[in-house]
Formats: C-alpha cells, structure tokens, sequence
C-alpha cells in the first residue's frame, strides 16, 4: 500500500480516481432522470474525434477532446429541445461520426500505432501527466460546483421540462449547462476509466445507489460516494493486477449494483414492516354476498359454466 | 382600459401548431383576476396547447399574449403562475420523495438560496391541502396514479400563485378527493387566485366556475357564462340548443 503510494504517478492516477469518482455521478444522475443514461456514452464517441485532433497537432488531447465535447453536446442538446422526430438518427450520426473521425485521425498522425489511443479508450493510471491532472482537477471543480450548487435548479428541468418554465427557470440555459457540464465530465473521466466506459461511471454508480434510495438528494449523495470508492478500488487493483483501470473500476460498480440489488427487497420488506396503520394486514371478512344478477343476455347457465371449466 | 387591473392572461388571435401541424387557429381567451374559467373540448380541439402556449412551452406563431399585463417576452413574475400539467407521471429515472418534487414549486420564491424553513412550510401546507402529508416521504414513483395527480397539484398551489392553471386535474382522482380539491380551490379563489382549468366535465367545480370556453378545432367555440350542458353537448356532433336541455339535470350531463 505504501509503496503504491511512493510512485508519483500513482498519486495522481489516485488523485484523478477521486475527481472522476465524484464527478461521474454527479453529473450521471441528470441523465439517468432525464433516461438519457446512454447520453454519456454518445459523448465519449465525440470526445475521440477530440482526442485524434490532439494526435494531428500534437496538442494535449484532453483539451481538444474538451472542445469537441462540448460542441456535441450543444449539438445534441439542441437536437433534443427540439424534440424531432428524426432526432435519434441525427445523434446516431454524430456519434458514429465522432468514432470513426477520430479513429481516422489517430492513424493519420505521427503517433500512430504507438498504442496510446488504446489508453484514451480504455483508460490507464500510467497517463496521467502532471499537466492531465491540473486539468481535471480545475475542470473537476467546475462539474461539482455546477451539479452540486445548482441541484435543485437541475433536479427540476430534468423532472419535468414544461413546469419548470413556469417555475421561472432558465430552462435552455440550464440545459446547455448540463450538456456542457456532461461533456466536461467525459473528458475528466476519460484518462481514469475511458472513453469507451466513461458513462458507465456515470451510471452504473447511479442505478445502484438507487436500488436503496428514496429521495433524490440521497441518491446523489450515495452514487457520489460509490463512485469514488469504486474508482479507488479500481485504480488500485488495476495497479496490483497490471490491468486497465476502466474496466476495473466498470465492473467493481456492476458488482455492487448486483449487490444492492440483491439487498433492495428484503430492505424495503423490512421497511414497510409494522406499517398497518392505513389497515389490517389482511381483509377481514367478506363483502356481503349479493344474489345472482343475471342479465337478460347472460345466458349461461351454472351447469353450462361448469361445463367449460372441465 | 376598463379594467384598471389588467387580465391574469390575455390570449389574443393565437396561432400555433405543433409537429408542423396547425392546431390553435385564432384562439382568444382572457381570464380576469379572481376568475375560474372553465377550458372544454373534444380530445384534440387544442385545450392543452392552449395552455401550453400561455406558459410559453409551445410559442405562438401569431397573435399576442399578455400575464397580467405584461407582454410574454417581458415577463419575469413567474412566482404568481402555478402549473399543473396533464396528467404525466411524477416519476422519473431516479428515485425522488413526494417533498422533493412538491419543492420544485417554491423556485421562485428562494431562487438560488437555499431553501427555508418558511418554504418547507408551505410545502407541508400544500402537501395538507391535497391529503398528501402522511406520505411526504415516500417515493412519487411508490405512489399511484390519482395520488401522483393530487402531488403535482400541491406542487401548483405551494406557491400561492395568483393564476392557477390545470390540464385536468382531476383525471383519476377519486370522488372524494375530487371533493378535497374542489374545497382546496375555492380556499384559492376566495385568495383572489385566477384559475384556468382544462376539463372533461365540470363535476364538483361546478359552482365554482365563473365561465366556459369551448374549443372545436383549435377555434373558440363558445366562451361565456357556464351553461350546463356545455361540458357535454357544446363538443362537435352536439346542437347547442336541445329541446329537452331545460328538464334533464345538470349533474347527470356534467
Ligand atoms: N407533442 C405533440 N406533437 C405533435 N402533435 C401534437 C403533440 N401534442 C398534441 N399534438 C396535436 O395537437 C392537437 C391538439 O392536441 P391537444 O393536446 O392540445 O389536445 P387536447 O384538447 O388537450 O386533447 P385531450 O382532451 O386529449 O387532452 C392534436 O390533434 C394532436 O395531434
Ligand atoms: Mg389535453
């Protein structure tokens, strides 16, 4: 544990764990509200083109992936207030596109075959560049900051779009907001988990929490303290088992999910225990029994009926 | 300028359509203070983009519309409408208490604050009105349907807006809520709130209705003082005078 700890590189891949733990979440939990849950995983297709454009000239790749993240997200966010028919073959476009652009792109530039994109697609604790980690953590402040501070305001666009309009609300700035706030989340997560993961982080840790949750401001505050455990535990079992950290901490959260669902039943069982006080346990009784109201239609008769019943 | 305190909503010549479609024509509607107005129609006549353009969330393509005197694009005392949409489940992907999602209503008055004690108290208010408060706690998606309806009620009146406007609301609530909510709303009225209600059949808001509009066709069909049989027979296919109208009781054609 100490020795893990000596290495520079693994004080910041643990630093980034925590960012990308807290930030995933927050931010995931809009999306699963909104049941765009695959949002994320849209982003983080369009991020590659970022990341090919960082490749091309030769920039840092988090920052490219920054901007073209962003400009997606404003492109999807646009096509979804819309609320057009054909909105889902546009965003099928654009993250198709953003996968094979960037895939492309990667392969045109000088690095090529060096392997590196497989760490932006998978993520990997050995890349994260003391520069990375001075972006993530400013951009990490950002995501709480908005997801955290502004939860009631998103809680009720997410809820329902229309009666927050006429709570006064900023709706399409809010929603721009969130979008952007979901693509900068992709990016800060991309080193630690992936790209190709990275919605995973935004959701998994979510639905799990909200197998044992009622409230929403519960299940924030859960899924963020999941999400931080789990890309902890991941970051470090990548370090000790020599394997990428994105799908470590991926199914570390599958596995608790598996876990609180499991638990859920018997918890809510438990719960509603001793809550008869609304009435009995079971019906006492029998309604008064009625004579035969047979209509002048209904002709079946009782040894008819017991006929079909053989 | 005979009113010196201008109209809750002032809807003029409105045009709108949605998907591409037209589907309001021309449509006037003006609610005075301290008025019910009473929105009927046949499923598809445009009772709910009427009210939805007067939120604002379906936007006009013609014609004007005024809050209380104030043209829509100026508009900024959002804390005097309450909002009850038609019936939408309150649930949603995540898990959330029936007093999280009432909350929502106070927005306007704590903003970016943080949210009081005083604003907890009108939620436990609201929630009371509409014989909810026993189950502030549980989850909105534990609940059923017409008590899901009476939430995103009390999520309306937490704000003591001075214009309530419902897309039936009473769609799936039973008789003696019904009941509840029809005392809850007179309280409003005697307030002074506006209200404009979309509805099927007046039921026991009856007494309380100032005036009717009747769309057909994204047209104003009728608008005036509520005659009985409007709920029923004012739709398409129905004559408004009928010959018996004056010996059947109202109730049985509300
Ligand atoms: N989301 C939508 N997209 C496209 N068209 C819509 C949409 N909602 C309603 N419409 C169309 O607008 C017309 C009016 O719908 P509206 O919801 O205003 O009717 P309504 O009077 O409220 O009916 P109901 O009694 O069923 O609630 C309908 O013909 C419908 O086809
Ligand atoms: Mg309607």
């Amino acid at each position: 544990m100490t020795e893990m700890l000596s290495y520079d590189f693994m004080q910041r891949a643990l630093l980034a764990a925590v960012l990308v733990g807290i930030t995933a979440p927050a931010v995931g939990i809009y999306l699963v509200q909104r049941r765009q849950a695959l949002m994320g995983d849209g982003m983080g297709h369009v991020a590659m083109t970022g990341v090919g454009l960082g490749f091309i000239f030769q920039t840092s790749p988090v920052w490219m992936a920054v901007l073209v993240c962003v400009l997606g997200a404003v492109t999807m966010e646009l096509v979804r207030s819309r609320g057009n028919q054909r909105g889902d073959i546009a965003l099928a476009m654009l993250f198709y596109g953003g996968m094979a652009c960037g895939k492309l792109l990667v392969s045109l530039s000088a690095e090529a075959g060096s392997g590196s994109l497989e760490s932006y697609l998978w993520g990997s604790i050995l890349t994260v560049a003391p520069a990375d980690l001075a972006a993530i953590a400013v951009l990490g402040a950002v995501v709480i900051a908005v997801t955290v501070g502004l939860r009631r305001q998103l809680f009720a666009i997410c809820q329902d779009e229309d009666f927050a309009r006429v709570t006064g609300l900023p709706v399409r700035t809010l929603n721009l907001l969130l979008a952007v706030m979901a693509a900068v989340t992709v990016t800060v997560a991309m080193r630690v988990v992936g790209l190709l993961l990275v919605s995973a982080l935004m959701v998994v840790p979510v639905v799990a929490a909200q197998q044992l949750t009622r409230s929403f401001a519960a299940t924030q505050a859960a899924s963020i303290a999941l999400g931080v455990v789990v890309s902890l535990a991941g970051v470090t079992g990548s370090y000790h088992l020599d394997v990428p950290s994105g799908p470590a901490i991926v199914l570390l959260a599958i596995a608790v999910f598996a876990v609180f669902s499991a638990l859920a039943a018997p918890l809510a069982r438990r719960r509603h225990r001793g809550n008869t006080e609304h009435g009995p346990k079971v019906c006492d009784g029998r309604p008064p029994v009625r004579g035969p109201e047979r209509t002048s239609s209904d002709t079946t008769t009782p040894e008819r009926r017991a006929g079909l019943a053989q | 300028m005979t009113h010196p305190i201008p109209p809750a909503v002032r809807l003029r010549d409105a045009v709108a359509s949605r998907g591409g479609r037209p589907v309001l024509r021309g449509v006037d509607l003006t609610v005075q203070p301290g008025e019910v107005v009473a929105l009927l129609g046949a499923n598809g006549s445009g009772k709910s983009t009427t009210v939805k353009t007067v939120i604002g969330s379906v936007p006009l393509e013609h014609g004007t519309l005024e809050l209380f005197g104030t043209p829509y694009g100026s508009f900024r005392a959002w804390h005097r409408i309450g909002y009850v949409p038609q019936r939408t489940t309150a649930a949603s992907g995540v898990p959330a208490t029936v007093r999280e999602v009432v909350s929502t209503g106070r927005l306007p008055q704590h903003r970016l604050l943080p949210f009081r004690r005083k604003d907890r108290a009108a939620v436990d208010r609201a929630l009371a009105a509409v014989g909810m408060l026993e189950r502030a706690g549980d989850g909105v998606a534990d609940l059923s349907g017409g008590q899901q309806q009476r939430v995103l009620i009390a999520r309306a009146l937490v704000g003591s807006p001075d214009l309530l406007i419902m897309d039936e609301p009473m769609a799936g609530v039973d008789a003696a809520s019904q009941q509840v909510l029809a005392d809850t709303l007179r309280s409003e009225v005697g307030r002074g709130s506006a209200v404009l209600l979309v509805l099927h059949e007046l039921g026991p808001l009856e007494p309380l209705i100032d005036r009717t509009v009747v769309l057909r066709d994204g047209c104003v069909a009728h608008d005036g003082p509520p005659v009985p049989e409007t709920g029923l027979h004012a739709l398409p296919g129905h004559d408004h005078v009928h010959p018996h109208a004056d010996l059947t009781p109202p109730r049985l054609l509300a």
